[in-house]
């Protein structure tokens, strides 16, 4: 889950890590407020989970209260990647003697933490890994040790920090690494990590994504959640413990399994349609996960054609079967549903399928014969 | 001979007292596999259809030289379930469970490859089998036959689909490995390729990956140096969208990297027979196999 930049700074402010003071605003009115309050310049940040925001003209300085209003007027509602501002955070300006960038991710190749620290920040940082690789120094860390002093300290060092970043430095890295382990982040990255006039390190950005495996022992992340504008369809599928992601195609797609979902979007691709969604239902579904699965596709008006592909492990297919049977009792189902069972149970939930017959519904043998005639059904697109 | 599990593994359910651990442990039991013990802390000294259940790992393995775990163990307590199953000495943990935090992962794989010979398989993945000789996890054991092709995945429902391919023409398998789909997995492609390779049992293998990550393209590598066995391969998610879990906490395009086309690219490059349609298993290894 990516954070917003101020739910990040908050984080990290909770776990010692230096950043500038800020409030949060989602009006105009609210932006002049916090400026008032904060006192001196100002910067005004969209709040947005994309990157590239500050190119987009979402963050802007202001040297006074009725300019932070005015700034905050321009980025409120705009546009970033598909992404509309809603809120602004407005911080303190800071003296920039150097920027920094510092990240801490997990290397699923090496199977280990990886640290990563150039003295080249405020850029994209993997333009600078093209450009001049050796400027972007890069450690493992093991992670039943953690990073240590002297790892902290050589990362500093091997990057080149200014001599009067390096102990503030290496105490802000030992910190971010602790919100990293602390918080189970998939990745911690600040970019700039700046050196103030004053001689301090500071984090003036934060971009952070959390680990949804992990908030069961954050029950507080649940406020982070909150915040976001989430997708009526996917909040919707998330009650019903579906995992679901809109695409932009018209065959709505319902599987088990996350391998086999993502294999039938690729199948219906390759005969010529697009697939409207990736639904899972995960391992075991029962009768009501398939109605659940069914009513979530009924929330979309790009829907044309519906391919439940199963094929049962755990899942039996004969409850499957049953699902499909209930929802089209229940619901007004706008269209028609091709579907594939094999494995578990499979002949029994043909029959049950084939014991209730209705023109909406049709039953094939294979995976690619099911997508071609979802395919067909969902018309040219 | 097959790899991982056959006729000698002794298996050890943790958590089979539990609804899942219970159904899937006898599953296992039903289709052969020798179970010898369940462990869940509390219930030590009592039987569960026959079998005997024990407080910790440590016993059970003293008891019933149990050389294979299972944990069917829910999220929060699965990492030292794992843990506890490498310092018992079993040479295999096989993790069932989902959703075991990324950082609990890095920790344990690197705690028990510190610490002991033990191999885990998953977390996040549906077992391993070995058709006529043993199943270890969840897979539905009837959609198998034995036989001589060695298949390796990092999805349990692809690797149904692709067995299921293979035993419609009458092509059997020697072992069946669900690597799982998180980011960190105990066991890669390239340690099952290594054993497929080594196997004088398996003749051909398939190998099922997904977005996310490089362990394709380190299986590529492998198969360069070292594999003279047939490969057909497939990966899902050639349309999946870039920054998204695709349901898998590993299947996910980070940037540019972890596509399904750099994957294809790779295992094409190094003699891999490379499918764009996973119902086409196995007739591509009835062509390859002659």
């Amino acid at each position: 889950m990516d954070l917003f930049e101020y739910q990040g700074k908050s984080l990290f402010a909770r776990m010692g890590v230096p950043v500038p003071e800020g409030r949060l605003a989602a009006s105009p009115t609210f932006a002049r407020t916090a400026a008032d309050e904060l006192g001196g310049p100002v910067v005004v940040k969209a709040q947005v989970q994309v990157g590239g925001r500050g190119k987009a003209g979402g963050i802007k300085m202001a040297g006074s209260p009725r300019e932070a209003e005015e700034a905050a007027a321009q980025i409120l509602g705009m546009d970033i990647k598909g992404h509309t501002v809603h809120s602004v955070w407005v911080e303190q300006a800071s003296e920039i003697a150097a920027e920094y960038y510092a990240s801490f991710t997990l290397d699923r190749s090496a199977k280990k933490h990886l640290a990563m620290v150039s003295a080249q920040g405020g850029v994209d940082i993997e333009g600078v890994a093209e450009s001049d690789p050796d400027a972007v120094v890069k450690l493992h860390i093991d992670p039943v040790v953690g990073l240590t002093d002297w790892q902290a300290r050589a990362l500093v060092y091997r990057a080149k920090l200014a001599p009067a970043a390096a102990r503030k430095a290496a105490s802000a890295l030992k910190k971010l690494y602790g919100a990293f382990v602390a918080l189970d982040c998939d990745l911690v990255e600040v970019n700039p990590l700046i050196l103030t006039s004053g001689g301090d390190v500071v984090a003036l950005d934060a971009k952070v994504t959390l680990d949804a495996n992990a908030f069961y022992r954050h029950p507080d992340f649940g406020e982070f959640e909150a915040a976001f504008t989430r997708d009526p369809i996917e909040a919707m599928a998330m009650e019903s413990d579906l995992n679901f992601i809109k695409l932009d195609g018209s065959v709505g797609i319902i599987g088990n399994g996350a391998g086999l979902v993502m294999s039938t979007l690729d199948v219906v691709d390759l005969v010529g349609g697009r697939a409207a969604n990736f639904l899972d239902v995960g391992g075991g579904a029962g009768a009501d996960t398939i109605t659940n699965a069914l009513e979530v596709l009924t929330r979309d008006p790009t829907v044309r054609s519906v391919l439940i592909n199963i094929f049962g492990g755990i899942t039996r297919c004969d409850l499957v079967a049953e699902g499909i049977i209930e929802a089209l009792g229940r619901l007004d189902l706008p269209w028609p549903i091709v579907v594939r069972l094999d494995g578990t149970n499979a002949e029994a939930g043909r029959a049950i399928l084939a014991a209730s017959p209705n023109e909406k519904l049709m039953a094939v043998a294979t995976m690619r014969e099911a997508a071609e005639r979802a395919v067909k059904l969902a018309g040219g697109d | 001979m097959a790899i991982l599990v056959d006729e000698r593994t002794r298996l050890v359910v943790q958590g089979l007292t539990g609804k899942e651990g219970q159904f899937h442990g006898f599953r296992n039991r039903d289709y052969g596999t020798n179970l010898v013990a369940g462990v869940t802390p509390g219930k030590g000294g009592t039987e569960l259809d026959g079998v005997p259940i024990f407080n910790t790992m440590a016993e059970a393995v003293a008891a019933t030289e149990a050389n294979t775990a299972m944990a069917f163990v829910p999220p929060p307590f699965a990492a030292d379930a794992i843990m506890e199953a490498a310092a018992a000495g079993v040479d295999l943990v096989v993790a069932i469970t989902e959703g075991i935090p990324a950082h609990d992962e890095a920790r344990v794989y690197n705690y028990i490859t510190q610490t002991s010979q033990t191999r885990l398989l998953g977390p996040n993945c549906p077992g391993l089998m070995s058709p006529g000789k043993a199943n270890v996890g969840i897979m539905p054991p009837e959609i198998a036959i034995p036989g001589r092709v060695g298949v390796v995945s990092r999805s349990g429902t692809l690797t149904y689909q692709a067995v299921h391919e293979l035993t419609m023409l009458g092509i059997g398998q020697s072992s069946c490995i669900g690597i799982g789909g998180d980011p960190v997995p105990g066991t890669s492609f390239v340690d099952v390729l290594d054993l497929f390779q080594q196997d004088e049992e398996t003749d051909a293998i398939v190998m099922i990956g997904e977005i996310g990550g490089d362990a394709e393209e380190q299986a590529a590598d492998f198969i360069k140096a070292k594999v003279t066995k047939p490969v057909v391969s497939y990966i899902a998610g050639v349309t999946a969208p870039p920054g998204k879990k695709m349901g898998h906490a590993g299947a996910i395009i980070s940037g540019n990297k972890g596509t399904a086309s750099a994957k294809m690219e790779a295992l094409a490059a190094v003699g891999a027979t490379v499918l764009d349609d996973p119902t086409e298993i196995g007739t591509a290894i009835q062509s390859l196999l002659g």
